[in-house]
């Protein structure tokens, strides 16, 4: 599977996204700067977290609107996998490509820390090889991470299954305790209606190796990995 | 220029905090009267904080080389080789002042400044630490000054997505009109590629590159200003305002323009700004320099040659490039959308000479500018201090309940965890931290290699007040131990001294004798001093700080698989303490928990058992023998047992038997150097003896991991029996309970 890692001015997980799909998956990876217009021959294209244009507007806000993420918009439109983690959730949503925003944490305060994701839904391809009720532990490191939406929407995203991770204890319970940031109904990641484009907060890339932060994260591109077919489709179950 | 320049004289270089001796210097080595531009050169060059006038005289005495130093004091910051083609560099710096004036803008560019230095070397930064003292915790104002300070340092560092991933946090009354931000930096780059602050190369082109020039941070041309026109926005703070996206930018820019070979030297424009990058470059290389002023990119209108020289503007670089490479660079710079504009060049003349618009504005030799006075002044140590290590904390009474006064202490706020600190900043971007935050060292891999780095810092200032030169050491002596209980062997040291007034005889004691002890534990554990940095005048109303050297070790783990923490890892395991049994209420946690005291003479120093102690430490870990190792430190070996039990993923309680004390708080609260305490699995016990035997060193089993409580017996009497869940509260509740 060939994997694109998105560099805008200002992002900071790109080199450790690139470093788990080289180094940890063996899969053939390129980097896609800001300004492309094209991404080219990939699979997947992973929107990393980071601070891009210094997100001195709002998370995301500038970003969502620079010419790869038109480029992005098309190759999602014909069934791409898009990945957002962290800033890159949020460039999502201020494009539009996913429902919802991502607010200051009701602490008003950054927040890096483990956290635990119940998983809702595992019929996309990034959640495939996952349980229904499974709990991973993945850090965040945010500030603005707080999800939030409109009734109607939430209402929506939880007919079509779209909310896949929630914020929970150790032991799978979605309490009030458990959620760093005051995200909406716990809400730690979401998929657009077809599945393939998922955003979340936590970062998979950090809990890719047992030596730093476990190997959750990993399940996630391992479920990626064996949904590709030959014909270039994806399987969601 | 829209103002006219004020005229030359002696007091206008006084206002500027030059001296009447030093004024007199300057007429001497100009043969003339200088410029205003000219004046505030001098002024800037040779302030303390450029020229370390009161302290190289002292400075000189620290051991600075050694077989894996590529880099020692004098650039921007010191370099060891690691192994396997890499180098790490790193420094320490303060950002004392600005941060008491703006706790959030004085922290954040005080990481910026200390990031550059390292990625001005070539290095990519990889950890940031943070020593941090600030007054009583009860002072509302404290609070005020801990929340700016720790959002600073979160706001810039996450932003920039470099990790921090350590540090300290002290309190103590001294620091109330003058806290400490104390921040270092390591970063790792390729032993061959190291860049330094050079301009060679007659006649090659100098560019200024990142962000552009305002008004902030003109200490000089602000106070003197006022003297001769009075509007506000001349009354500009002198704090320094700071942008880690543009930060990022230029990382990545430096970076990237540097491995295309068209960059020949670099320096960050830090304190001084272009004044000390223009003389300070060409000084290292023999040669001189030319600018025109006019052309540095500018964000605020009129601003005239002495604010554009001086100016402290954040995220900036002076370069000097190869000859017909210039469109690399400006290309490189343009992509990542920063300026990149070519302000002078190199020359043979060793001048710096700088044109506005074409016209002369200064003129002056390299050499009188680098080469600043230094003062030998006199040092006296304080008569009453004598009387203070004198106090005998065995005359008051003992304490009547070791299990709440071990409370106490876990939860006083310098022992406390600092964990509301640290969620706030990124720990791990990068991914190679093996050790987050709460253990004695952090611990970091080197990606490409089977190594790690492992990194602490220590300075209590207590201990240095109370005997500056055996508390320095011990300073030394607590950052390697740290350093070595995760398994490393310590290899070099960045230094922050923070002291009170120079022109105090009774300071610059302090500061001689600090001196002294470093250099003495530096050469008995083999550690050069690759950099650092001096920080005098921390004093408010004629209280100077407590004298605060603040050490940072960074070592090297060969097998990155092979650590240890700080925490006990199983149920059953036996503890052993190593170390001599010499113990010392005097200058303590404990006295100034309990008895608000800060007096006694602390304990004796043994550096060559120091030595074998961590040698021993270090021998068991790379021998997979002990996967927990605790320095003994604050609150002596009660307080280490305890945090062993509750800093973990999982509690893990102890029963522990020490000898019979006529006294409980100095056998559980004492504290001493070279202790620390180990876990070793039972099947593994007799390798662990036999190992300790060939160190040579002091050492006893003195109980087993297990259980929900810490019980420590005196001779066979229980003197402490804690809940591990009350233990943790107060260690998880102490800190946040005064700060947030």
């Amino acid at each position: 599977m060939k994997f694109g890692v998105v560099v805008f001015p200002g992002t900071w997980s790109d080199c450790d996204f690139h470093h788990v799909v080289s180094e940890v998956l063996h899969q053939p990876v390129k980097y896609v700067w800001h300004r492309e217009h094209d991404l080219g021959d990939v699979d997947c294209v992973i929107l990393p977290g980071g601070f891009s244009y210094g997100d001195y507007l709002r998370a995301g806000a500038v970003a969502g609107r620079s010419p790869v993420v038109e480029a992005i918009r098309e190759f999602a439109a014909k069934g791409g996998l898009v990945l957002g983690s962290c800033n890159g959730f949020q460039i999502l949503c201020e494009a539009g490509l996913l429902p919802g925003a991502l607010l200051r944490n009701e602490c008003l305060q950054y927040r890096c820390q483990s956290t635990h994701l119940v998983v809702d839904n595992v019929e996309t391809p990034f959640t495939r090889g996952l349980r229904p009720g499974q709990v991973l532990t993945m850090p965040i490191s945010h500030g603005e991470g707080k999800y939030h939406t409109d009734a109607e929407t939430l209402a929506q995203l939880r007919a079509r299954h779209q909310i896949v991770f929630r914020y929970a204890t150790a032991a799978g319970q979605v309490t009030r305790a458990a959620n760093p940031n005051g995200s909406l109904e716990n809400i730690a990641g979401v998929v657009n209606e077809s599945g393939t484009v998922l955003g979340l907060m936590p970062h998979p890339e950090r809990a890719a190796e047992a030596v730093v932060g476990g190997t959750d994260g990993l399940l996630l591109f391992q479920s990626l990995l064996g949904s590709l077919v030959e014909d270039g489709t994806f399987l969601k179950r | 220029m829209s103002v006219a320049e004020p005229k030359v004289t002696l007091d206008l270089a006084r206002g500027l905090g030059l001296t009447a001796d030093e004024y007199d210097r300057i007429l001497r080595q100009l043969g003339r009267e200088p410029t205003y531009t000219e004046l505030g050169l001098f002024s800037a060059l040779w302030s303390e904080h450029c020229a370390y006038k009161h302290s190289r005289v002292f400075l000189k005495r620290l051991p600075t080389t050694g077989a894996r130093v590529l880099q020692g004091p004098g650039e921007n910051a010191g370099a060891l080789d690691i192994g396997d083609g890499w180098a790490v560099v790193f420094k320490m710096e303060s950002h004392n002042h600005p941060s008491y004036i703006e706790p959030f803008q004085g922290a954040a560019t005080g990481v910026g400044g200390i990031l550059r230095d390292i990625f001005t070397m070539g290095a990519r930064p990889i950890a940031i630490l943070d020593s941090l003292r600030f007054g009583d915790p009860a002072d509302a104002k404290t609070r005020h000054l801990v929340n700016g300070v720790v959002s600073g340092i979160s706001w810039y560092g996450n932003c920039f997505g470099c990790p921090t991933v350590g540090g300290e946090i002290q309190f103590a009354p001294e620091y109330g009109g003058n806290p400490l931000v104390n921040v270092m930096c390591v970063g790792l780059v390729r032993a061959d590629r190291i860049f330094r602050g050079r301009a060679e190369g007659i006649g090659n082109p100098v560019f200024y590159v990142g962000n552009k020039t305002g008004r902030d941070g003109i200490h000089g041309a602000t106070m003197a200003s006022a003297t001769f026109d009075d509007t506000a926005h001349e009354q500009r703070p002198t704090v320094q305002v700071g942008d880690p996206f543009t930060e990022k930018l230029l990382l990545e820019a430096c970076l990237e323009a540097m491995a295309t070979g068209a960059v020949l030297g670099i320096q960050d424009m830090g304190a001084a700004g272009l004044a000390c990058c223009t003389s300070e470059m060409p000084a290292r290389s023999g040669t001189g320099m030319e600018v025109e002023i006019s052309a540095v990119p500018q964000r605020e209108e009129g601003m005239t040659p002495y604010e554009l020289l001086l100016s402290e503007s954040q995220e900036r670089m002076l370069l000097v490039a190869a000859p017909g490479r210039e469109d690399e660079v400006r290309r490189v710079f343009a992509k990542w959308e920063l300026d990149a504009v070519k302000i002078g060049t190199v020359i043979r003349d060793t001048q710096l000479v700088v044109r506005h618009r074409g016209t002369e504005v200064a003129r002056v030799p390299i050499e009188a500018l680098a080469d600043g006075p230094r003062y030998e002044k006199p040092t006296v140590e304080p008569p009453e201090l004598a009387k203070r290590r004198a106090f005998d904390p065995l005359s008051l009474p003992d304490t009547p309940d070791a299990t709440r006064e071990l409370l106490a202490l876990c939860a006083a706020p310098n022992i406390a965890s600092k964990e509301w600190a640290y969620r706030q900043y990124d720990q791990q971007v990068g991914i190679n931290t093996l050790v987050v935050p709460g253990s004695d060292a952090a611990v970091l891999r080197v990606k490409g290699t089977r190594r790690a780095l492992a990194i602490s810092t220590d300075g209590n200032g207590r201990q240095v007040f109370i005997d500056p030169r055996r508390g320095a050491a011990m300073a030394v002596c607590e950052a390697a131990r740290n350093v070595s209980c995760a398994g490393a062997q310590p290899l070099g040291v960045t230094d922050c001294l923070n002291f009170g007034s120079p022109e105090r005889p009774d300071i610059l004691w302090q500061f001689s004798e600090a001196i002294d002890g470093i250099t003495d534990a530096c050469r008995a554990l083999d550690l050069p001093v690759v950099g650092g940095n001096v920080s005098f005048y921390n004093e408010t109303s004629g209280q100077a700080i407590l004298p605060t050297p603040v050490i940072g070790v960074v070592g090297l783990l060969d097998d990155a698989t092979r650590f240890a923490t700080q925490w006990f890892k199983g149920h059953g395991h036996r503890i052993a303490l190593l170390g001599p049994d010499d113990v010392s209420l005097g200058a303590s946690e404990y006295l100034w928990t309990r008895h608000g005291t800060m007096a006694g003479a602390l304990a004796p120093l043994d550096l060559g058992v120091e030595r074998r102690v961590q040698g021993a430490v270090r021998a068991a870990v790379a021998a997979g023998l002990v996967a927990t190792a605790h320095d003994c430190a604050d609150g002596g070996l009660a307080v280490a047992l305890a945090e062993s039990c509750v800093t973990g993923p999982g509690r893990i309680g102890a029963d522990v038997a020490l000898a019979a004390s006529a006294r409980k708080d100095l056998a559980l609260f004492g504290e001493g150097p070279s202790r620390v305490i180990v876990s070793v699995e039972p099947s593994r016990a007799r390798e662990f003896e036999a190992l300790m035997a060939e160190s040579a060193i002091p050492w006893r089993w003195i109980g087993t991991t297990g259980g929900e409580r810490l019980v420590i017996r005196l001779g066979g009497d229980v003197a402490v029996s804690a809940e591990l869940e009350a233990i943790d509260d107060a260690w998880r509740s102490g800190f946040e309970r005064h700060v947030a």
